[in-house]
């Protein structure tokens, strides 16, 4: 076995026995290179010396958890999935008189206010409550105040009117010098806290659950659970929305979800036409 | 009998043009799996995958995350993810940071190929505009794979290969043209 696989092994097994994060199933090679990755952001030399701190420095935990999350996003990010949310999904959630929205794994925010956008402009915000979830406290943190970088507003713009936006993106943020900061109305209805989809159990019975390019870092054991928790936390009928080039062919719990868009990921608990399991 | 597994091809800037050369050549009994990871700035990759569908011996197909990566096949990376090759032999994804401004980047590619297929692979970089390709070449090269560049003057922009070469160096540096028919000696023989 390679020396550097082992070290990987060993670092799985200190953040589980030292601070109880299981990373066991996670899929190895984006680990890898996360691994190899804080190994150079916190100059350690090897894996092992960063192991080493792992173990002794109990302030070092969150900056290694930082390393390990997924936070790269942009607003309304694959356009066309939050034209179909808009014209296929919030049309089913108006009919329930109360909406609740599990955004997993929210990282920095984006989706979150990409969605409140769209609900307030659907006028279905007033009775949602959006739960917005990640195991990073520091990306919470960063979520909660909604400010991000000037340049990557124009992007945004461009997204949100190939998504259908029905004002101008700028009506929903102020702008000062390099950061914009979004409006804090937006989540009047969002609340943001720690869950770990490795560990952590259904907390609310949702509508609607975004959870997009999160369970690609996982093995398939660990994709089949979260989906399954995902079945049991939705209601009947009730709403999934992954990344676009996500594959759940291979679970088994997948068994229980029907297409509404299968090419933008975007599936529906039970009814007809569950998708037949494929090898 | 050949101990060649698996062949990586990144390019960029001239690519498709490049790749519409260098496909056709390919043995249809390739008894290996082509990964390709070409940057496109289209924001969906099925177009580039049914071009080089025409221009190609083998099926071609977008590589898809948890799938097996089958032998005979030609897989494409899709536009922004990174592509990594697990060491089960199946394909993962991610949405990562930019690695030299690219997503999906042809280090990451050929770094975890590299992990997964040591000497067997053999990896290819051709046309480009930037140095993505180079430090994952090496990578190759220290896993004991076997290194394939475009020779520059040959290509239609020569900094990804001339960068490969500094970085990594190549055990074969060659014109477009003759591409295919090493590829074919080493994975047939």
């Amino acid at each position: 076995m390679d020396v550097e696989d082992i070290e990987i092994q060993l670092f799985v097994r200190a953040m589980q026995l030292r601070h109880g994060h299981d990373f066991s199933e996670y899929a190895p090679a984006s680990l890898k290179r996360r691994v190899q990755q804080l190994v150079r952001t916190h100059d350690t030399g090897t894996i092992i010396e960063l192991v080493n701190r792992i173990l002794h420095e109990d302030d070092f935990l969150p900056r290694v958890i930082e390393g390990l999350s997924v936070p790269v996003s942009e607003m309304f990010r694959d356009p066309a999935v939050f034209r179909a949310l808009r014209d296929k999904v919030l049309p089913v959630l108006a009919s329930y008189p109360e909406i609740n929205i599990w955004q997993a794994g929210c990282a920095h925010g984006q989706e979150v206010y990409s969605l409140a956008i769209l609900l307030e402009e659907a006028g279905l915000y007033e009775r949602s409550r959006i739960y917005a979830t990640d195991f990073n406290d520091a990306a919470l943190a960063m979520a909660t105040e909604g400010i991000y970088a000037t340049r990557d507003a124009r992007e945004w713009s461009r997204n949100y009117i190939e998504a259908g936006g029905a004002h101008s993106f700028s009506d929903y943020y102020s702008a000062r010098y390099d950061f914009i900061k979004l409006d804090q109305r937006l989540r009047r209805n969002v609340t943001f806290f720690n869950h770990n989809l490795v560990t952590d159990e259904v907390f609310c019975e949702a509508h609607l659950i975004l959870c997009r390019n999160v369970l690609i870092y996982f093995s398939n054991a660990l994709q089949d659970r979260t989906l399954g928790l995902f079945r049991d936390s939705l209601v009947r009928g009730g709403v999934l929305c992954l990344g676009t080039r996500e594959n759940i062919d291979f679970s088994p719990a997948a068994a229980g979800f029907a297409d509404i868009d299968g090419a933008l990921r975007i599936y529906q608990v039970g009814g007809s036409g569950a998708r037949p399991l494929r090898k | 009998m050949s101990t060649r597994s698996a062949i990586a091809m990144g390019c960029s800037a001239g690519g498709l043009l490049a790749l519409e050369r260098v496909l056709p050549g390919l043995d249809p009994r390739l008894p290996v799996p082509v990964v390709i990871c070409c940057h496109t700035g289209s924001p969906d990759v099925s177009l580039l995958v049914e071009l080089l569908q025409h221009h190609c011996p083998l099926p071609v197909a977008e590589a898809r995350e948890r799938a097996a990566i089958d032998p005979g096949t030609v897989y494409v990376a899709p536009t922004g993810y990174h592509l990594l090759v697990e060491s089960d032999a199946h394909f993962s994804l991610n949405v990562d940071a930019k690695v030299a401004y690219s997503r999906p980047s042809i280090d990451v590619l050929f770094e975890t190929a590299a992990a997964a297929w040591q000497g067997g692979l053999v990896a290819v970089l051709m046309t480009g505009a930037n140095s993505d390709g180079a430090h994952g070449l090496k990578a190759v090269r220290d896993a004991g794979g076997y290194a394939v560049i475009q020779d520059p003057s040959s290509a239609e922009v020569d900094v990804m290969p001339l960068a490969g070469l500094e970085v990594a160096g190549a055990d074969a540096c060659l014109p477009l043209d003759a591409i295919a028919a090493e590829l074919n000696r080493l994975c047939m023989s």
